[in-house]
């Protein structure tokens, strides 16, 4: 496992957010987290990325115990819901930030910036400011900028929230392959079953910050552990997805 | 000519189109509104003139009544001179002090989530709710020879009350809370999520403060200081107490402006105001210069 969650316990003013949570996400792959609104996903993402510290557990990454490392000392890259993007720097800056920061060179940070503009194929819109931007290139800037560094494990709150549902399926499709051709181990967060469905390898279901089932899309939509999942997972989409998908 | 209209709407109204309504409608509303803008601005207007322009005219006029000499004598007059200066310093002080407060404060209290962030915002605030006449009397209590630190001070030769820092003080206790009012909606507003992005990528605190928070804040801030300037300058109540209207010594220009008025040396006591009014215009146009860059 590259990551992993054992018992984590996570309160806030009283209010436990996280319930005893253990799940673990393979090398290279691509995991969904996925629950209602308010079931705790963000919460378990920012305390993997260093913004939140459990009341307990362990968190480790690649082996290692990381509950007292920083989190820009893990390894990770992070998508915002609304891709915090710095909004005084132009997209080229943003994606060099994490760059400069490490005091790479100027070369070498201008030759990495230019790739990443490529990969997201924006090589035009490097010096337009975020605000002049759509929401699906936002989020492709967002993207660049967490993968600039180099990370090994991406986290994505929400990727999809904040984009027009006519391109989201589009993005989707485009996500998963942009994260196979980069090949980092990433775990996004979803409250859309089909969008978990159709991106990831393996989905983790979340509820009142408790961990229901994981296991791959079809374990999940075919064989639901527990009530909550049975209610939750829409078996009818799943199976409508999946007709789609042989056409296809 | 008439007819010829209202057959025009009926006929909109007919093809039943949105904007045929807001035709019919429309004409009434028009001269209606107009009337109503048109009264709001005499109001205003009028207003402006009885409450702004006139008493500013008549403080300019009489400084000037007897002539360009008698003015220049009253506004480089030693003592004159020194009270400026010891505005200008109270402010400088007020300013400096209030700014690297406010700056802390707000950000504290917008980034941090922590169990009494509600009451110390509203501590902050306290200043503009007390009279500053009662709040020169808080100094003197607090420091003054029959005060709480009265003894400690006296015993360590620290005079506050009835000298330039107790003067300083009152300046900074009345116009505590504009920077901070400025601030702290616009960096609440701005959210963690851009820091935290930063941090994420190893940045420390200077840095993101420099190149993510400060941008943002940049104008909130600029005109934080401009109104706390202004304040500062003006300042009467809380200073006429602390102060003891020492001449040359510790009388600010409000200060001086009443004691000139109290002789009947009227002419001077315009004269000193109107430095005062100058600077009170110059203020003004940098805001509205900072107004109009803030809305870009
Ligand atoms: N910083 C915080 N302070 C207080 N409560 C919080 C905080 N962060 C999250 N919560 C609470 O924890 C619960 C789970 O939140 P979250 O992890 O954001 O859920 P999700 O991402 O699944 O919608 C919510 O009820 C939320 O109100
Ligand atoms: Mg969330």
């Amino acid at each position: 496992m590259y990551v992993e969650m054992r018992r984590i316990n996570k309160t806030f003013d009283g209010f436990q957010a996280s319930k005893d949570v253990n799940f673990g996400v393979q090398k290279g792959h691509l995991a969904a987290l996925l629950g209602p609104s308010g079931s705790g996903k963000t919460t378990i993402l920012r305390m993997i990325a260093g913004l939140d510290r459990p009341d307990s557990g362990d968190i480790l990454i690649n082996g290692n115990r990381v509950n007292d490392i920083p989190g820009s000392k893990r390894g990770i890259g992070f998508v915002f819901q609304n891709y915090a993007l710095f909004r005084y720097m132009t997209v080229a800056d943003n994606i060099a930030f994490g760059l400069e920061v490490q005091k790479k060179n100027k070369k070498e940070i201008k030759d990495r910036v230019e790739e990443l503009l490529e990969l997201v194929s924006m090589q035009d819109l490097g010096k337009r400011y975020p605000h002049q931007l759509s929401g699906g290139q936002r989020q492709r800037v967002a993207f660049a900028r967490a993968l600039a560094p180099d990370p090994q494990l991406l986290l994505l709150d929400e990727p999809f929230a904040a984009i027009d549902a006519k391109v989201r399926r589009e993005l989707r499709t485009w996500l998963k392959e942009m994260i196979g051709r980069v090949g980092v181990t990433s775990i996004f967060v979803t409250h859309d079953q089909e969008e978990a469905v159709e991106v990831a390898d393996t989905i983790i279901i979340t509820n009142q910050g408790r961990i229901e089932q994981i296991g791959t899309p079809e374990e999940v939509c075919r064989h639901p552990q527990t009530e909550f999942v049975a209610d939750f997972v829409d078996a009818e989409r799943f199976e409508a997805l999946m007709a789609v998908r042989r056409v296809e | 000519m008439q007819d010829q209209v209202e057959h025009s709407y009926q006929h909109d109204i007919v093809g039943d189109d949105i904007h045929s309504i807001r035709k019919v409608i429309e004409p009434h509303r028009d001269d209606a509104d107009h009337a109503i803008k048109y009264i709001l601005i005499g109001i205003a207007a009028v207003f402006l003139l009885v409450m702004l322009i006139m008493p500013l005219t008549v403080v300019l006029i009489n400084a000037l009544r007897d002539g360009w000499q008698a003015y220049k004598e009253a506004v480089m007059d030693e003592y004159t001179v020194r009270a400026l200066q010891l505005t200008l310093f109270a402010t400088v002080c007020a300013v400096a002090v209030n700014t690297i407060f406010g700056v802390f404060a707000s950000y504290l209290l917008s980034k941090f989530y922590f169990r009494g962030r509600q009451v110390l915002a509203s501590l902050i605030d306290i200043p503009f709710s007390i009279s500053p006449v009662i709040a020169g009397l808080i100094f003197i209590l607090t420091f003054g020879n029959i005060g709480w630190m009265g003894d400690f001070l006296k015993a360590h030769d620290i005079k506050i009350v009835f000298a330039v820092p107790g003067v300083i003080l009152a300046t900074i206790f009345v116009t505590f809370p504009f920077v901070f009012r400025e601030l702290f909606p616009v960096m609440n507003a701005q959210g963690k999520d851009e820091e935290e992005a930063a941090a994420l990528m190893g940045a420390g605190g200077l840095m993101i403060f420099r190149r993510i928070t400060f941008p943002h804040i940049k104008w909130a801030l600029v005109y934080g200081v401009v109104l706390c300037t202004a304040r500062a300058m003006g300042e009467f109540g809380a200073v006429s107490v602390i102060s003891g209207h020492l001449r040359g010594k510790t009388n600010t220009l409000p200060l001086h402006v009443e004691i000139l008025y109290n002789e009947f040396n009227t002419t001077a006591a315009f004269a000193v105001s109107s430095i005062l009014v100058i600077m009170a215009v110059v203020i003004l146009i940098i805001r509205s210069f900072i107004e109009r860059k803030r809305k870009i």
